[in-house]
């Protein structure tokens, strides 16, 4: 009888060999400008496509392994947080405003990532950076999908989680995070991954994930403590094919230094103005404050940035242009941001509100610079207003920036009274800028920025529903009257004050 | 610097003048008073007198401001203006061209003595 063996198990290394690089080849039928025709029209230069190094050296059976037991994990305590009514452990109802923000805001953009990593994915001739883009946009979509089903329990009890994707392609403040990732899917390959690997997710995602992950866990939201658990193993691989493009371009071409620099400078800029929309949610939407966006922008943007660029310059790269004015704005961003959405809380899907005594206090303290001198007054205003029924909406429409499509709401640098403006001319047009970093990428770009789809100049174009601003909310998908408007005279707070007094009584 | 393309990209300005019907952008603030957060846009024909604008609109807009209620009409005449960065002797009797007002540029007022909720440098 004969025996059989099995044959051997590979190795690590000869399995990773197998499964990634052993799949690509050189091809003879077409010539490989034709079959990557994508690679080189943005001007880097790729000596030995073979010199990239892996991150993570995964392969799909162990890549499969892992999400599916993620998967099975997270869904278990998905059923059990909705099953036990999860949503009366949070600390309050306006909490869920930051998770109204955040599926119509980033939820959106994971699903982008998965379409612009696809592309990636394709595209590079290389083929270990394919695989790494290929499985990145599967974790991309991955996180978009459950990032929905884990908040999707909210969506029964509470307004504006009801369209976040017709939303994220019509509302205007949605347009700010739609035009940033727009901008880089429509770039190559190169400046994708340096845009959202390096730039976004390398160096600033901290400022997003940190704040929203720490934030549900400090106000009981389990279900989305759990997703951002299940999604940490993957932005840890993200942020080293970040770090390693950057590193793989500057090793391949000394040429290459120019362009990686532009793109940092454009895409630290454009990344920082997205994260406008999260030092609100820190410093006004938080029931329980994680720490401020000040304490946040200090430890991971001018601490571990800085340290970041300071290896980096051993390749010639400086830190991002201007990012001294994102330094200075740290003082003021929150409360200009929440200052506009307080203004404009009649034309957003989550409501707002004015800080109670305590968060005036800690907003003092957090802000001695700042707070009592110049935004304190204003919200005191508000305050004062609204108690006598006149609870202030702003009813016009406001400027927009032509680049990071937020309205005029930024100050000089240095000088918190005086609204920032840029302007430039292009063929005979004039446009406007809220500042010098998004004039710099414009005049870099004109070409790509003049086609900016900018929701107030929509509107009076006529594209937008309608001319009233009711029928541009109904165009929306706006339960007007629900989503929008106060919190305090909210649907969402009456059902939050029922079910705590009737908690209270069952005690 | 042009973008860097895999073919022919050239588009028109999806907000050039003609596609608003007649009218033109204009934006408008009164200087340091924030609690209005941003600049008003607003579509105006040009040959709308800019006393009209400030009276029929942009007055109006700025109500809830407590500081509307002292400024009038003269008072904003008499201001210090600046049209696109440029100091501007407005005339209200005169239309917006008239003045100097062109597609997308920004007017901007300051009225001495008045300087928003607890005075100068404050902006609010």
């Amino acid at each position: 009888m004969a025996i059989t063996r099995s044959k051997p198990k590979m190795g690590i290394k000869e399995r990773y060999a197998s499964m990634t690089r052993d799949l690509g080849w050189e091809t003879s039928y077409q010539p490989m400008d034709k079959v990557f025709p994508y690679d080189k029209f943005e001007g880097i230069k790729i000596h030995d496509w073979d010199a990239w190094v892996d991150p993570f050296r995964l392969t799909m059976d162990a890549y499969w392994k892992y999400q599916s037991e993620k998967e099975r994990k997270l869904y278990a305590v998905i059923d059990s947080f909705a099953q036990n009514n999860g949503q009366m452990g949070i600390t309050d109802a306006r909490y869920l405003n930051a998770i109204k923000l955040f599926i119509t805001g980033v939820s959106p953009l994971e699903y982008a990532a998965h379409r612009g990593f696809a592309f990636a994915g394709r595209h590079f001739r290389g083929v270990g950076m394919r695989v790494a883009s290929q499985m990145q946009s599967i974790d991309e979509l991955r996180h978009a999908q459950t990032q929905l089903h884990a908040m999707s329990h909210y969506n029964k009890f509470f307004g504006g989680m009801h369209s976040s994707h017709l939303m994220y392609d019509r509302v205007w403040y949605l347009s700010v995070p739609k035009s940033y990732f727009d901008d880089a899917m429509t770039a190559g390959p190169f400046e994708f991954l340096t845009a959202i690997s390096f730039s976004f997710e390398y160096v600033l995602t901290n400022l997003l994930f940190v704040p929203f992950m720490s934030g549900a866990a400090h106000n009981g939201d389990m279900a989305t403590v759990t997703f951002g658990f299940s999604a940490q193993s993957d932005e840890s691989r993200h942020m080293t094919l970040g770090i390693e493009i950057i590193k793989f371009m500057l090793e391949q071409d000394e040429a290459n230094l120019p362009i990686v620099q532009r793109w940092i400078d454009k895409w630290f800029w454009r990344g920082y103005r997205l994260l406008a929309l999260v030092s609100m949610m820190m410093d006004y939407m938080l029931p329980k404050r994680v720490m401020s966006w000040r304490e946040a922008w200090e430890i991971y943007f001018e601490e571990a940035g800085t340290a970041l660029f300071e290896d980096l310059s051993r390749y010639g790269l400086k830190m991002p242009k201007y990012y001294e004015v994102a330094n200075w704005e740290k003082d003021h961003l929150s409360h200009q941001v929440w200052s506009t959405f307080y203004n404009y809380a009649g034309a957003t899907a989550f409501h707002t509100w004015m800080p109670n005594d305590n968060e005036m206090e800690w907003l003092r303290d957090k802000y001695p610079d700042s707070f009592e001198k110049h935004y304190q007054p204003r919200f005191e205003h508000f305050i004062k207003e609204q108690k006598k029924g006149n609870r202030f909406f702003n009813n016009t429409l406001p400027m927009l920036c032509q680049t990071c499509q937020i309205p005029f709401i930024f100050t000089e640098p240095g000088d918190p009274t005086t609204t920032c403006f840029r302007e430039t001319h292009y063929k005979g047009n004039r446009y406007n800028f809220c500042s010098d970093g998004c004039k710099d990428i414009f005049e870099q770009e004109p070409e790509k920025y003049i086609q900016a789809w900018l929701p107030v100049y929509q509107i009076y174009q006529g594209n937008c529903g309608g001319k009233e601003i009711e029928d541009v909310l109904r165009w929306y998908n706006f339960n007007l009257g629900e989503d929008n408007g106060e919190y305090l005279d909210s649907p969402d707070y009456d059902l939050w004050t029922q079910w705590k007094e009737s908690q209270s009584r069952a005690v | 610097m042009s973008v860097n393309s895999i073919g022919d990209y050239s588009f028109d300005s999806r907000d050039k003048l003609e596609n608003f019907h007649g009218a033109m952008l204009v934006f408008i603030q009164w200087e340091q008073h924030l609690v209005y957060c941003a600049p008003f846009a607003f579509p105006l024909p040009p040959d709308m007198l800019l006393g009209d604008v400030m009276k029929n609109i942009v007055l109006p807009a700025y109500a809830y401001h407590p500081d509307s209620e002292k400024a009038t009409l003269e008072d904003f005449e008499k201001g210090q203006w600046l049209l696109d960065n440029k100091p501007l002797q407005a005339d209200f009797t005169k239309s917006l061209a008239e003045n100097g007002v062109k597609h997308q540029s920004i007017l901007r007022v300051t009225i001495p003595g008045l300087d928003g909720l607890v005075g100068q440098g404050s902006a609010a």
